[in-house]
């Protein structure tokens, strides 16, 4: 099986300089703009991008990182199609909206090539703060409490830093090797990470609630379940996570299946068969069980699936994996949609019918990711809403003063751009708390 | 199909298109390979006593990722031998007779000089001579040039030699850095010549090497000022080609220089009085193959506006061309947005209320910012309709004041009775 051309190839590279200032140049600016709006962060698009027009690179990516600390790596993985890009006015002129998010990537390179840092912490103030999670909302937490002048701690259970960042996002948009330096960028300008601290097994939260005014819970999401269907522990079935993630940090065990099938309809799942696809699979196959207007995956990421050579098959699910020891064939059921569900979609159920018995070798489910329920539900006095962290949305605050809480544990799973934006509000939420404390302790 | 052919103080050409006295004229394999991609006449780079040139030569002005919006050069006149300029230009001559060949000329100020250049051009062919009394950079340093055409006196006096001798017909070259070019151009035609072109380049540095601190283009780690043409200057020279082509004390043809890039930027110059035109720097930038859609362009213009030559356009906007005090001040428009084509950019509304007259209010509106026109203290202004990215989104209203044309003239005489004008009606 031979990979065709680079199977981690960045799909969005950067911009030569020439290309890079003839695109900003193209930028309307325009007043109070809709891209600007559109992103969670806010990043003031069009000043750093005039900024990039008139060669000051410097304030460009000062711009962006003051709004937005993991600027640089939004910049690759940000959803822009559907963000920044979607709201472009160019787009209703029927021209191709500005690359924003490939001038953001033109800023932050040069930021991080040129000895700049992400941020500077502010003048000291008392209060601390832990960070459980070292993913996006986490950093930004971090980073927005040092600005601000505040001590914050981050620990993190995995062996590497970055969360998802640089354990879960598709190669070909972002290497673990880049995520892990813009880590280390943030760590060169004062945000401290304790690695590979399971808190609740290391270290307890009731050490964490002595030594810290205020607690941050930005531990995203846990394992993909199980298919619970027969032969869903046959060797062959990788979840999603793990198929991207050693790929990206333990290649020697990564798993490339020849004939591959992918089940989901998320863009993870699509995230997958894209990988898959490019890794030189014979075949690889999206089995969903809705019909493709329901599927929640981006329709460019849709796109992108869809011209790698991916095949979709719809209103299917899988009843069964074959195999001796190992997988050697799937089993689909055919589905229909009937009343809606609570998500408001149609609910796919058995249509009845002979079964499709497809032949491969992996089986990646991409099903969704199951909250830490384990470690959210031994958190004090916070509760929690369907599996996930409730909070007040503007301050991040937990029902727990002291816990606030950022990023896909709180949120489902959504995008970094949209954990970076929580890790910041909560950071703003967390010193309101600590300056309030304060003035009761005083009073 | 239009015709295109001109006669322009005698000297006949297949199209206005001419290339103007500079590096593309330099040799004759220039000027001939021009004539075959199609210019009706040439200009040939200025003929004089030796000199010598630096490196570099030019510098540019960029405009939003847009290369040589305005070039400025410090060239001297032609660095090749007197006698070889003369063989090409017989050569030139003998292969392309149908062609205007012009020769540039620039001697020292001495009757005697200016005599024998004049002879010697057009011993060799030329079919009419273009006095260059507009180079503002080195030549004018030692009494050439602009240092000629800045004073009307001097440019008469040597216009008047070359006549002594001239056989062909005379153009003077005029300068812009003046603070009244019909000064000259009065000067020139009291001289005898029979024809100006215009505009020569304008004094320019057009920028600074913001690491090495010297200005461009950089000699060496020095400087000097330039010559600046290109777009940039068009709206200069269009003003100055008008001004001249309404003074009754010069009524002499125009050949028109200064920006020209393709037919629109020809046909304005025509409309406002040249009846040919020269280009430099458009030619420069991309070759001599740009005169295939000026020819295109200006003949279907032609057709489609049902003129039948070139020659019915020249002049066709100077009537139009007045002083403001001769302006209806009762002539009122306002803005008006078609909401279906606003792309909710926001641009008309900061340009507004920050730089004009706040009268277009903003709001967001289903996450867009919509737009509306405060007819009441719109004052018609137009700059929210230049900033408007969308063609045709923001278009002026004619508002009828139901009121007679009215000049500052007439107002001044009594202004109580044209209150509606006042300040007073301020908002």
């Amino acid at each position: 099986m031979e990979p065709r051309g680079n199977p981690f190839q960045e799909i969005k590279p950067a911009l030569a300089l020439d290309a890079a200032l003839a695109e900003a140049s193209r930028c309307l600016f325009c007043f109070d703009a809709p891209c600007t709006r559109a992103c969670p962060t806010h990043i003031d698009v069009p000043a750093f991008i005039k900024k990039i027009a008139t060669g000051n690179l410097r304030g460009s990516a000062r711009t962006i990182l003051d709004a937005n600390v993991l600027g640089a790596s939004c910049a690759r993985v940000c959803p822009t199609e559907v963000l920044c890009e979607g709201a472009c006015v160019m787009d209703d002129l029927h021209w191709k909206p500005i690359k924003i998010g490939q001038l953001q990537r033109h800023a932050t390179d040069w930021a991080m090539r040129h000895g700049m840092r992400p941020f500077t912490a502010g003048p000291r103030r008392a209060g601390r703060a832990a960070i459980i999670g070292g993913g996006p909302a986490g950093l930004a937490c971090a980073a927005e409490l040092l600005k601000l002048g505040y001590e914050a701690v981050v620990y993190d259970a995995a062996k590497q830093p970055g969360g998802l960042n640089t354990s879960g996002v598709a190669e070909y948009k972002m290497t673990p090797e880049f995520s892990l330096r813009e880590v280390g960028w943030l760590v060169e300008a004062g945000v401290q990470i304790k690695s590979g601290v399971r808190i609740g097994a290391d270290v307890s939260l009731d050490e964490l609630e002595r030594q810290f005014d205020a607690i941050f819970v930005g531990v995203g999401l846990g394992r993909i379940g199980r298919l619970g269907i027969p032969g869903d522990e046959l060797d062959g079935v990788v979840d999603a996570i793990d198929f991207i993630a050693a790929l990206k940090l333990d290649r020697p065990h990564a798993r490339a299946g020849r004939r591959v099938v992918v089940i989901g309809g998320g863009n993870t799942a699509i995230d997958a068969v894209t990988q898959a696809q490019r890794l030189g699979a014979e075949e690889v196959t999206l089995v969903y069980r809705r019909g493709p207007d329901e599927m929640p995956a981006y329709k460019h990421e849709v796109q992108l699936a869809r011209e790698s050579g991916c095949r979709f098959v719809y209103l299917h699910n899988p009843s069964r994996i074959l195999g001796r020891g190992k997988v050697e064939a799937i089993e689909l059921q055919r589905m229909r949609l009937g009343a809606p569900d609570a998500s408001g979609r149609r609910k796919p159920e058995p249509a009845g019918g002979d079964p499709t018995v497809l032949t491969c070798d992996l089986v990646i489910p991409a099903t969704g990711q199951q909250p830490r329920s384990e470690l959210l539900e031994s958190l004090p006095n916070v509760r929690l809403d369907r599996g996930r962290v409730a909070v007040d949305e503007r301050t991040m605050q937990t029902s727990n003063p002291r816990y606030f809480a950022g990023g896909d544990c709180v949120s489902g799973g959504q995008e970094v751009v949209n954990a970076v934006a929580e890790g910041k509000r909560a950071a703003a939420g967390i010193a309101a708390y600590i300056e309030s404390r304060r003035e009761v302790s005083r009073g | 199909m239009a015709d295109l052919k001109v006669k322009f103080a005698g000297i006949e050409s297949p199209n206005p298109f001419w290339l103007a006295s500079a590096p593309p004229t330099n040799t004759g394999d220039q000027v001939m390979r021009a004539f075959d991609a199609g210019w009706g006449g040439a200009v040939w780079k200025t003929l004089g006593e030796p000199i010598v040139n630096v490196s570099s030569r030019y510098s540019t002005v960029d405009f939003n990722g847009q290369r040589v919006m305005g070039l400025n050069n410090i060239e001297l006149i032609t660095d090749r031998p007197l006698h070889v300029n003369l063989r090409e230009i017989t050569e030139v001559k003998k292969r392309y007779p149908k062609n205007a060949l012009i020769v540039s000329l620039m001697v020292e100020s001495k009757r005697e000089k200016w005599h024998e250049i004049v002879k010697a051009a057009e011993g060799a062919g030329a079919d009419g001579l273009e006095l260059n009394f507009g180079c503002p950079h080195g030549m004018s340093e030692r009494g050439m040039g602009s240092a000629v055409g800045q004073v009307p006196d001097y440019a008469c006096q040597i216009t008047s030699w070359v006549k002594e001798v001239a056989k062909t017909p005379v153009i003077v070259k005029l300068t812009p850095n003046i603070t009244d070019v019909c000064y000259v151009a009065r000067a020139a035609k009291q001289g005898g010549a029979d024809a100006v072109s215009l505009i020569n380049t304008i004094n320019s540095i057009t920028g600074v090497d913001l690491d090495t601190f010297t200005p461009r283009p950089d000699v060496g780690g020095r400087s000097a000022h330039g010559g600046y043409c290109g777009p940039a200057v068009k709206p200069i020279a269009l003003n100055m080609v008008s001004a001249i082509a309404q003074d009754p004390q010069v009524k002499i043809p125009i050949s028109g220089i200064g920006g020209i890039s393709n037919w629109r930027d020809a046909a304005e110059f025509i409309l406002l009085g040249a009846t040919t035109v020269q280009v430099c720097t458009a030619v420069m930038h991309y070759g001599f193959r740009i005169v295939e859609d000026m020819i295109d362009g200006l003949s279907n213009y032609l057709d489609e506006k049902g003129f039948a030559r070139a020659g019915d356009l020249i002049g066709r906007s100077l009537p139009s061309v007045t002083k403001w005090e001769e302006l209806d001040l009762n002539y009122k428009i306002i803005a008006a947005v078609d909401q279906q084509k606003c792309i909710g950019c926001g641009l008309c509304y900061v340009a507004c209320t920050d730089g004009a007259h706040q009268s277009i209010s903003a709001r967001a509106e289903h996450g867009r910012t919509h737009v509306e026109i405060i007819d009441d203290t719109c004052v018609g202004c137009n700059l929210c309709s230049l900033v408007c990215p969308v063609d045709g989104c923001i278009t002026m209203k004619r508002v009828d004041t139901g009121r007679p044309p009215l000049t500052w003239k007439e107002y001044q005489q009594d202004p109580a009775q044209h209150k509606h004008l006042g300040p007073h009606n301020a908002h």
